[in-house]
């Protein structure tokens, strides 16, 4: 029990392992549009969540320690590409499965959630997509078995928004290419086992291939100091004459199309995943202003407390919605990345806009770890601007309501 | 070896229970369901385990409406291989039993599981019905249970200790906490679980011998009153004027 100044004992006694009551909310009976697998799926990773990462989540994220016990579960229950097909240890699932997945390891953390959807939308994406069979044989099963951690590198210190400028590049010399270059702000660098990798070829064309730990002149530091995502490892990757044999280059595509169809697969999950973190937040705050009690009722009793109970609901239903669309549409081969754009931003902002007042309505214990808001809140700063930042995704909204570019 | 399990359908642990119909119902209204814990983490899991020391099948059983495929299905996906869904609304434990036992006496199974209650009505009846039914043994909130060839030694807890039984199949079992452990299933076992069997089969016709009057709510708890530490008389007092326990 913590003591104040004048030496009494308070109530307030801060705990990291703290308990999960969390439960989903459902204020349009969007489940009523799911099939039972969809709930199965779901169901599974949120008790799975409760299990595994509610009782760490805030110590990692305290410590800035990056949970890597997880990986293993996360392999098990099947969240690292599972709508590859099964042929490579995945689970042949649909989009609204994966997004479903999504949500639920946003809704214990986007650090865990960053961890799957780099590994399975960045990395065996883009092998399964653009790499040969052997490429696939070779390191989809494990990549779904969390034997390798993968990672992603295409942003580069001074490339971020515009990739299109990056400066990797690879020579060609007989049977490798020789890679040189710097990327930054890579999840899960310092501890990958395969790195899918874009560089410029010596014709200027961005090339995709997949490194391994290990290769001479690749180097991976790690990037301290983060206030967000701080359970989740993030580095830089750095190619000084790396030799990348030929056979490791992804045949399959070439030019910037290749990133960002991977992108645009991840910035699908994570316009499900902000609902999982937007959804804990509300529903901690909902289950907190019932508790706390000021001038003798509970402040959701107030109207200013019920102000943004409402908004929140409606926000969180309204992106649920979109979501489930989105993902109707991908299930259809026909969800396009202006559309996903969309919902990641919406999304995003939404997600952020939700732990804020969720945070205000816990008072000042919504800035300790008991709660999960402010660690919510601070995830989400990351996650508005990774993917594709807050403000690019409008302007390919407005690119595409326009059809006039207005990037440069 | 044949197993069987006999999985329910029950209200969410956190879900509100209120009554309809003259409090001759529970309202059902806004609910969600799950699959009844002590079926799912032990009685279901237990028998997977020993499919998976000894070799076998594992069959579930409900009896209920289309309604309960979803949680059919979640067995399924943890691991059961198939599925028998007795088309039935429901109905009294007696029907519910009867039911299931014209089933594992047409399957021959070496056991049949149930967990030792369903967290909602509490009714833990259905298992000893089953096993008088089938005139198989009946042991009774199992906590570990290891075979040996035909035989199994099950521990039962029972007042201030244990009780150690053994038995040869085929018996009748109930599951208690700590028989198993929750297994969560995993994408590839959801997929795997919708190409499994379900076997949907007509009820058998029961004669009902009892039926529910009325269901009520225990009385709300009183506000809970705080007493200084310093202040034993008042605390007494209410105690003993108020509370009259001592």
């Amino acid at each position: 029990m913590a003591v104040t100044e004048n030496g009494k004992a308070t109530s307030h006694t801060p705990t990291t392992a703290r308990v999960d009551r969390f439960r989903g909310h459902d204020y349009y009976n969007v489940d009523d549009l799911l099939e039972t697998e969809h709930i199965l799926v779901r169901d599974a990773v949120r008790d799975w969540v409760k299990q595994e990462v509610s009782p760490i989540i805030e110590d990692y994220s305290e410590r800035a320690a990056n949970p890597r016990h997880l990986v293993k579960g996360l392999a098990e229950i099947g969240a690292f590409g599972p709508s590859l097909p099964e042929k490579y240890g995945c689970g042949g699932m649909d989009e609204i499965s994966y997004g479903l997945i999504m949500q639920e390891l946003e809704r214990g953390d986007s650090g865990v959630r960053s961890a799957a959807s780099v590994q399975g939308s960045l990395v065996m994406y883009p092998i399964y997509r653009f790499g040969s069979e052997e490429q696939r044989m070779k390191y989809l099963p494990k990549l779904a078995a969390g034997e390798f951690i993968g990672c992603f590198g295409l942003t580069e210190p001074n490339h971020g928004s515009d990739p299109s400028g990056m400066l990797s590049n690879i020579k060609d010399d007989g049977d490798a290419y020789i890679l040189n270059g710097a990327k930054m702000w890579i999840t899960n660098s310092p501890i990958a086992d395969v790195m899918v990798v874009w560089a410029k070829d010596e014709e200027g064309v961005i090339r995709g291939m997949i490194l391994e730990k290990g290769m001479k002149g690749l180097s991976a530091p790690e990037i301290h100091g983060k206030w967000s995502l701080r359970a989740s490892c993030t580095g830089e990757l750095v190619f000084e004459d790396v030799r990348v044999p030929k056979a490791n280059i992804l045949p399959g595509v070439q030019g910037l199309k290749g990133p960002l169809s991977c992108l645009s697969k991840a910035r699908y999950g994570i316009a499900w995943g902000v609902i999982g973190a937007a959804m804990d937040c509300y529903d901690s705050a909902l289950r907190y202003s019932m508790e706390r009690v000021q001038f003798g009722k509970p402040i959701a009793g107030f109207q200013l407390t019920q102000k943004k109970l409402a908004e929140m609901i409606t926000e969180i239903t309204k992106a649920q919605l979109l979501a489930w669309r989105l993902g109707t549409l991908a299930n259809e081969g026909k969800a396009t990345p202006a559309q996903i754009s969309m919902a990641k931003r919406n999304n995003v902002q939404m997600a952020l806009e939700v732990a804020r007042e969720a945070r205000q309505i816990h008072g000042g214990m919504g800035i300790t770890n008991e709660y999960p808001c402010m660690r919510h809140m601070m995830n989400l700063e990351t996650v508005l601007t990774y993917e594709g930042t807050h403000d690019i995704h409008l302007l390919i909204t407005g690119m595409d309501v326009t059809g006039i570019n207005a990037f440069k | 070896m044949k197993l069987l399990v006999c999985v329910s359908k029950t209200p969410d642990t956190t879900t509100k229970v209120s009554f309809t119909d003259g409090d001759t119902a529970f309202d059902t209204q806004g609910v969600q369901y799950i699959m009844n814990p002590y079926d799912e983490w032990y009685a279901l899991v237990r028998a997977l385990e020993l499919k998976e020391s000894a070799g076998g099948t594992v069959t579930i059983i409900n009896v209920g409406t289309a309604d309960n495929d979803a949680i059919i299905r979640k067995g399924l996906a943890i691991g059961a291989d198939d599925a028998i869904r007795v088309d039935a609304a429901g109905g009294s434990a007696y029907f519910v039993a009867k039911q299931i036992a014209e089933q594992a006496k047409a399957g021959s199974y070496d056991m049949v599981f149930f967990g030792k209650e369903t967290i909602d009505y509490n009714g833990s009846q259905i298992g000893a019905m089953v096993s008088e039914m089938l005139d198989m043994p009946f042991i009774s909130y199992a906590t570990k249970m290891d075979m040996a060839g035909n035989t199994a030694t099950i521990a039962r807890d029972i007042e201030g200790g244990q009780e150690i039984v053994e038995v040869d199949t085929p018996f009748v079992l109930s599951a208690a906490k700590g028989l198993a452990e929750q297994r969560i299933p995993n994408m590839r076992g959801i997929m795997q679980a919708k190409r499994k069997p379900l076997n949907v089969v007509p009820a058998v016709a029961v004669d009902e011998k009892a039926s529910i009057v009325s269901y009520a709510l225990p009385p709300a708890k009183s506000d809970c009153r705080y007493v200084d530490a310093e202040n034993m008389d008042e605390l007494v007092a209410l105690l003993h004027g108020e509370a009259k326990v001592i």
